[in-house]
This record gives structure tokens, C-alpha cells and sequence, in this order.
């Protein structure tokens, strides 16, 4: 922890300032997240599964908040929802105040390209690119340069340590070293939430501790950060929780804003 | 997210995933060189059988004078008149008179005896001029054939079969020797090469003079300018046709005949051989096509499969991709110059190693393989099509699907 967090501390310093830098933006309580009685429904051939039944939510800017739930909760499906990887079927999903529900696809693209950074379960890193090749993806589709996407790309892995192994491919990389891959893409664009899902799921004890740590820097750089899981110990990390059961939010969500756990 | 980008997105995609590149590559290469070996053996094979039934003489007329009678009432049979002229002949060659005769060979012939020191032979003697050696599909085996100016000139030149090249000189080289004949010393200019005897005349066995020397020093008299036949070679075997009514009518009116039937002359064709020619030519024109439309159909399916299969395995990268921020249009672009590329170098390949094979194997096997430029564009715009088709067409509903949709495919 102690190397990392030192690392940790330069988050800010070492990255372009942009004009949705968090480092911009006042640590107040103004929602970065406001859902309203979502519903998500899927059809399978007759059968209708509701995975989330009402679900209404509000995150504010800088929080960390975990969503707690069993698997079958509907818990995944609302980070699906929150990151724009999915859409509601019923229900407004405001993100930094804008109207989520209504924007066309390359709008979203766009919002999940500039305004979210996922880490998934699986890593989901590209086995034929190299770390930082990797990590430049979301760069690519910003826009941004050649050379400033590889100075930014080594930048970000060196500061989740990975800054010796950026040649090397994910099948190379162990379970924990690719989720640190998979972290400084994440964050390599900038954004000012960080979706989280199940990150430590696959992954041993240490490495699990490792990329929570991670995780918490991000949120002391004053990122808003949603972790996903079903795990007590991975949720007392964050500042606040939120329980969510058959597709309905048990404890309603804290909405103060939150500082370091 | 920049043009340039894609294309090197794409490029990259392509490199990186070297197994799967190299395996369409292959497919698509092997696909077009099976189609432009297939198609050039088809269109050498009709090439070779169109050439072997012309050299026969399917696009050759033969003009013969009529027949005469004499004043005893005695018909002489077809080609006992002298109704043919160097005239007529030359009217013939007119290409606005007759737009699809290729060459006239007017000839006069005679037994005549030919004498190389103390050696003689009796031969053939052909007069004739320039056109002959085409019209007859002759070629030479040395020296050269009689030319325009020498017709033009009376030149003493004589051309020789190889049978009567050899028994005139034995295994001499008989051009520019003297030869005597009937009388009248002249110099051997060249020697043709070994045609082969028909079942009529020894073709190899024959001496060949310009037609004016002919007239003037050989035969002489009122009868120099009538001519035994006039060889009529057509454009080609499809314009025989309107060759030979082109000749019947011009002779027709310079012989001021008004009914066909009262000619003086006979045109006559190897009517049969054209027959074949057509209908062999008809065939080939099908089995050809048959067998580009299969390889093109073979081939362009083993593109299909490739491509569909390593889209669909690609499907989570989409949604990936989706997920960090790309619009459908940016990957639909990439699978686009992927797909292009794998086509294009595919097809360049093919082309390339179905032209070696096209050069290399004759060599080993009797049949010519033609190349066919028009087989090697549309097999690899086929397989360029077909490739973008299967290739972009998954990639872009994929593209469509939600990110978390794509991202959870197996």
C-alpha cells in the first residue's frame, strides 16, 4: 500500500487538465447519479424476469459507494444501467444532470467514452494487445493523439505499478496484475465515475487487497466510484453502501458526501 | 474517433490476429487461383481446339472458275474454265468490297520441273503472292516468303517445301542457291515449314513463285492471267458466312451475272469443319462459364464461413470496445478495412500464385493454360465483395446490440 499510495497521491498532478477533470469539479453534493423509479424487465421467449423492480438512487459527486446484493439481485443490471452499457425499460436515469434515457447511441458512446471508467469481473482486457495498448483504447475513441495517447496510456499503468510490464499481453499478466491493467483504463480518460463490478471476484486474497487500494485512491483523487458486490469485507471499503434484493434497494442510499473510508 | 485510426485499428486487428489472417488469406487465395487456373485451362483449351480446327481451314473459301465447253459440245468439268483474273482477285482484297475477307491469295499451278545443278525433281508450281502464306497457314522454317515488292517486280524468287528443298539439296542450306525452272534460273529465298500431306496433295512438296513471274516468264500466252483458284481467308470462323456471300456477289457482278445459278465460278467452304467449330465453340463458351461460376460460388462461400465465424468469435471485442467509448459506425469501419484487407490481400496472392501456376504448368502437362484478365478481376472483386459482405454485415449488428449484450456473448 505504502508504494502505491505514494503513487496514488499524483493522480491529479500527472494528468492533462481537462474540462471534466474531477480536480474542476467542486466536491459538492450535486447527484453525479439520479435514477428514478428505473424498472428493467427481460424477456426470455413468454417469460418475463423483472430484474429490477422501482429502483430509485441518488449518488452524489466524490462518493464511494458499494452496492451490496446476492447474485440474482438485479445489482449487476443496474451497473449495466449506471454505466450506459444497458438501457431501462421504464424510468429517467439523469447522469451529471443530463438526461441519460434520451440520448442517441453515439451519445452514449460518447458518455461512456469521456464521463465513465469500468472495471469488470473478467477484465475484459483485449488478448492480442499489449498492456498498454490496451489502456490506450479509450483514448483512440476520444480522439486524442498518437503521442499523447502512449505518454497518458504508460503514465496511468505506471501508477497502478505496472509501468515495467506495459509490453507485455494480458494471457502474459497474472489475475491481478491484468485488473491493474484493467484500472489504469479505467481512469486513462479522465472520467469523474469509476464503475467497478465485482473487480475483486476473480481474483486471490493479496491481488483482491491490492486493487481495492487502488480503487480507494481513485476515490481520494475525488472520483465518484460505484463498486459492485456480494462480499461484506469488499463493501466495508466503501464509505457507504447500498443493499439491493429482488430488484429493490433495501436501505436507501447515503447520500452525504463521502470521504475516505 | 479519425479515419486514419480505424484503418490502423483494422490494420492491427489484422496483424495481431495472425492465425486467423494467414487462414482467410489462404482461402480466399487458393479460391481465386483455382478460379484462374480453371478458367485458363477452359479458355486454352478452347483456344487450342479453335486454332487446331482453323488450321484445318474452317475459315477458308476456295474460288474455282466454272466449267467450260468446248466447241464439240464437251463440258469440261468444274474448273476447266478461265473465268478467273488477278482482277477479280484484287477486287476481292478491296476491304470496302469485302469488309470480311482477311487475305486473297490468288493462285496459278502447274507441274512444272525444277533443276539444282544436276539434280532435278518435278514438283508442283505455285504461283501466287504475299498473302498466301497466312492464307494457307503456312509459316517458314528459314529465309523469308515472297513479298508485295516482289510480286510488284516479277522478281525470279522461289520458296520451296521442305520435301522439295531436300531433293533438290540434300541436307544443303538451299536459300539463296539457284534454282531452274522451266527454264529460267531463280533464287531460293526461303524454305517453309513441314505441313503434313493431305489425302489429296503432299503440301510439303511444292515450289512457290510470285504469281506476275508466273504470268510473264512460266506461262505467258492469252491464258497468263487466269487463275486455277482464288483462297479466300475470312476474318474468322464466324464471319465465313458473310465472306463467302461478300465474294459470290462481287464476282457475280464483275462477271455481269445476274442469276446465281448461271455462275461461272464455284465458292466453296468446309461446311462441316465450321459446323464443328461452332458447335465445339458453343460448349467450351459453356463449360467455361460452368466452371467459373462454381469456383467463384466454392470459393466465395469458404470467404463467408471464415469471415462469419471470426466475426462472430470477435463479438465480445465489440462489445468491449462499445463499452470504452466506439459508435457502431467506428466499428463497423474497422471490420470494414479488416474485411478489405484480408480480401485484397487474398486476392492479390491468388492472383499472384494462379499467374506462376498459369506459367509454370504447361511446362508439365500438354494443355496451354490461357490468362484471363477478366478472370483474375472478377474472382478477386468476388472475393473482396463477398468478404466485406460477411464480414461487415454480423460485425454491424453486433454493433447494434447493446454493449452489455455483446460483452456477455459466448
Amino acid at each position: 500500500m505504502t508504494e502505491l499510495g505514494t503513487a496514488g497521491l499524483s493522480f491529479d498532478d500527472t494528468q492533462p487538465v481537462r474540462i471534466d477533470d474531477t480536480a474542476t469539479v467542486p466536491a459538492t453534493s450535486a447527484p453525479v447519479i439520479d435514477i428514478e423509479d428505473v424498472h428493467k424487465i427481460y424477456q426470455t421467449g413468454t417469460l418475463e424476469v423483472a430484474a429490477l423492480r422501482g429502483v430509485s438512487l441518488t449518488i452524489s459527486s466524490g462518493d464511494y459507494v458499494a452496492l451490496m446484493g446476492p447474485s440474482g439481485s438485479g445489482k449487476s443490471t443496474l451497473m449495466h444501467i449506471l454505466g450506459c452499457l444497458d438501457v431501462p425499460t421504464s424510468g429517467t436515469y439523469r447522469l451529471a444532470g443530463e438526461d441519460v434515457s434520451a440520448m442517441t447511441e453515439v451519445d452514449l458512446a460518447d458518455v461512456r467514452n469521456r464521463r465513465i471508467g469500468f472495471v469488470f469481473q473478467q477484465f475484459n482486457l483485449l488478448a492480442s494487445l499489449s498492456a498498454w495498448r490496451n489502456v490506450e483504447l479509450p483514448l483512440i475513441y476520444a480522439g486524442v493523439d498518437r503521442s499523447e495517447r502512449k505518454e497518458r496510456a504508460m503514465a496511468a499503468l505506471g501508477r497502478v505499478g505496472m509501468g515495467d510490464r506495459v509490453e507485455h499481453r494480458p494471457g502474459e499478466l497474472s489475475g491481478g496484475q491484468q485488473q491493474r491493467v484493467a484500472v489504469a483504463r479505467a481512469v486513462v480518460s479522465n472520467p469523474d465515475l469509476v464503475l467497478a463490478d465485482e473487480p475483486t471476484g476473480n481474483l486471490d486474497s493479496v491481488s483482491a487487497r491490492d486493487v481495492l487500494n487502488l480503487i480507494a485512491e481513485l476515490h481520494d483523487s475525488g472520483r465518484t466510484v460505484v463498486l459492485i458486490t456480494h462480499d461484506a469485507e469488499v463493501a466495508d471499503a466503501a464509505s457507504s453502501s447500498i443493499r439491493i434484493r429482488d430488484g429493490q434497494i433495501l436501505t436507501p442510499a447515503a447520500t452525504s458526501a463521502g470521504g475516505p473510508a | 474517433m479519425k479515419l486514419l485510426e480505424t484503418f490502423r485499428t483494422g490494420l492491427e486487428a489484422v496483424i495481431s490476429h495472425r492465425l486467423r489472417s494467414t487462414l482467410t488469406v489462404l482461402g480466399i487465395m487458393i479460391g481465386i487461383t483455382a478460379v484462374i487456373l480453371t478458367v485458363g485451362l477452359g479458355e486454352g483449351a478452347q483456344q487450342q481446339v479453335g486454332s487446331a480446327i482453323s488450321s484445318l481451314g474452317a475459315n477458308l473459301l476456295i474460288v474455282s472458275p466454272g466449267s467450260s465447253t468446248s466447241s464439240a459440245g464437251i463440258r469440261g468439268g468444274s474448273g476447266s474454265a478461265s473465268t478467273l483474273t488477278l482482277a477479280n482477285a484484287n477486287v476481292l482484297a478491296n476491304k470496302t468490297v469485302a469488309p470480311d475477307i482477311s487475305g486473297v491469295a490468288p493462285v496459278v499451278s502447274a507441274s512444272e520441273s525444277l533443276t539444282a545443278g544436276s539434280t532435278n525433281w518435278t514438283t508442283t508450281l505455285v504461283g501466287s503472292n504475299a498473302s498466301w502464306l497466312s492464307v494457307r497457314g503456312r509459316s517458314m522454317a528459314e529465309g523469308r516468303f515472297i513479298s508485295g515488292h516482289d510480286v510488284q517486280t516479277n522478281a525470279a524468287v522461289v520458296v520451296l517445301g521442305p520435301t522439295t528443298a531436300s531433293q533438290l539439296f540434300g541436307g544443303a542450306d538451299p536459300v539463296g542457291q539457284t534454282v531452274n525452272v522451266a527454264g529460267t534460273p531463280m533464287t531460293v529465298i526461303g524454305v517453309l515449314t513441314a505441313e503434313g500431306s493431305s489425302s489429296t496433295t503432299n503440301d510439303d512438296d511444292q515450289a512457290i513463285i510470285p504469281i506476275t513471274t508466273a504470268a510473264t516468264r512460266i506461262i505467258g500466252g492469252t491464258s497468263r492471267n487466269n487463275l486455277s483458284s482464288i483462297y479466300i481467308q475470312a476474318t474468322s470462323s464466324q464471319t465465313l458466312s458473310a465472306a463467302y456471300q461478300e465474294a459470290d456477289n462481287a464476282l457475280l457482278s464483275l462477271h455481269g451475272i445476274t442469276t446465281a445459278t448461271n455462275a461461272d465460278f464455284t465458292v466453296t467452304s468446309q461446311q462441316s469443319l465450321l459446323a464443328t467449330a461452332t458447335s465445339v465453340d458453343k460448349t467450351l463458351t459453356v463449360l467455361l462459364a460452368g466452371i467459373a461460376g462454381i469456383s467463384l460460388l466454392v470459393g466465395g462461400i469458404g470467404v463467408m464461413n471464415i469471415m462469419l465465424v471470426s466475426v462472430t468469435e470477435r463479438i465480445r471485442e465489440i462489445g468491449l470496445r462499445k463499452a470504452l467509448g466506439a459508435t457502431p459506425r467506428v466499428i463497423r469501419r474497422q471490420f470494414l478495412v479488416e474485411a478489405s484487407v484480408l480480401g485484397l490481400v487474398g486476392g492479390m496472392l491468388g492472383a499472384v500464385l494462379g499467374l506462376a501456376v498459369a506459367i509454370i504448368l504447361p511446362h508439365f502437362i500438354s494443355n496451354p493454360i490461357a490468362i484471363s484478365a477478366a478472370a483474375i478481376a472478377g474472382s478477386i472483386f468476388v472475393a473482396i465483395a463477398i468478404g466485406v459482405a460477411f464480414g461487415v454485415y454480423p460485425a454491424s449488428r453486433a454493433a447494434r446490440l447493446a454493449p452489455i449484450d455483446a460483452l456477455r456473448s459466448e
